[in-house]
């Protein structure tokens, strides 16, 4: 059987991903902690609470940010 | 009772911003330090209770990279998420709704900003981005020019605190414009903070003279010699400048006025 494979673009990179994938596996994956990032998926927020079940579909723009220091 | 003996202490005890209560009067920013580190010293030097932060993209390729948050605890000082680099309303609201996700606060500042070398709010676009996140539950703390109009339709709004500049982001040139300043805290209802062009400690303290509710300032501290110094120094004068302000200045008159009495002087 073929693994279905998700090519998405991830923070404005293109990425290729073994699915199906959810947000709260992509941040796993990627190494990042689920509760110092926020995620927006095609330009709408994600709830953290919703992380495990939003499943991530093929052309997916999703950007993943976090705060830095600013003025 | 004799105002000689009322007691110094019953003198400031904070402001209040979207219902919010701070005894600080100072906010401090987080970017330009050398590492987290000085950060983190440099905002426990400053007293600051509130701290601004920005919204970028994680670097994908170092994801164990420190983060901000684990050297400023968004638990013991509020991090206000700020909108820097957004150009239009649509970035800024995207932006905000993030941060809202990744902190968990609805109150923000708010700034869009010109081109270089001024970086000067733009108004036009300000208010737009300020119609949609108060429309999307924010409480927007705006970054603005020194425009008396502009100011009183962000504030008729529902803006929370009315931010006007003293001098271009980052200049260090200090109060410019303390006669327009002046007006705008006479007009405004909503706190009122200077929040650029603070150069050095004197400088926050003739904001806070003229009345100011706080003063927002970051390169003044992150590009001092010694910036955890100049955190202290920033502290000691906000508080010095509020001060003076409840104290009242003394009258200036155009000529000497002798302190010591002229009366019972010796003579040969």
């Amino acid at each position: 059987m073929m693994e279905t494979m998700l090519s998405l673009t991830v923070n404005g990179e293109a990425r290729t991903l073994a699915g199906p994938t959810s947000v709260a596996a992509l941040l796993a994956g990627l190494g990042f902690d689920a509760r110092k990032v926020a995620v927006e998926r095609n330009e709408a927020i994600v709830p953290r609470s919703a992380y495990g079940q939003t499943w991530l579909a093929p052309g997916d723009a999703l950007e993943i940010v976090h705060f830095i220091g600013g003025g | 009772m004799d105002p000689r003996i009322e007691p110094a202490a019953a003198s400031d005890d904070g402001w209040t911003v979207a219902g919010r209560r701070f005894r600080s009067r100072l906010i401090v920013g987080t970017g330009k330090y050398k590492d987290f580190e000085q950060t983190a010293a440099a905002i426990e030097a400053s007293g600051a209770e509130i701290v601004t932060v920005a919204v970028r993209r994680v670097n994908l390729a170092d994801p164990g990279a420190p983060m901000l948050q684990d050297y400023v605890d968004p638990k013991r000082v509020m991090y206000l998420p700020n909108t820097a680099g957004c150009h239009t309303a649509q970035e800024a609201v995207r932006t905000l709704r993030l941060a809202r996700e990744a902190g968990g606060w609805n109150l923000v500042k708010l700034e869009v900003l010109g081109p270089p070398p001024t970086l000067y709010p733009d108004m036009a676009a300000t208010v737009e981005a300020a119609a949609a996140l108060i429309q999307d539950g924010f409480e927007v703390m705006v970054y603005c020019a020194d425009d008396p109009v502009a100011a009183k339709r962000l504030e008729a709004m529902g803006c929370v605190a009315i931010m006007p500049l003293g001098a271009p982001i980052g200049s260090g040139l200090g109060i410019q414009n303390p006669a327009m300043l002046s007006m705008l805290i006479e007009q405004t209802e909503v706190p009122l903070l200077v929040d650029a062009g603070v150069g050095t400690a004197s400088d926050a303290a003739i904001a806070m003279e003229l009345g100011c509710d706080a003063v927002l300032l970051n390169s003044a501290i992150a590009l001092a010699k010694d910036p955890i110094r100049m955190a202290r120094a920033m502290r000691l004068a906000v508080e010095a400048g509020r001060e003076a302000f409840l104290a009242g200045r003394m009258a200036r008159r155009m000529g000497a006025d002798p302190s010591s009495p002229l009366t019972g002087l010796i003579r040969r």
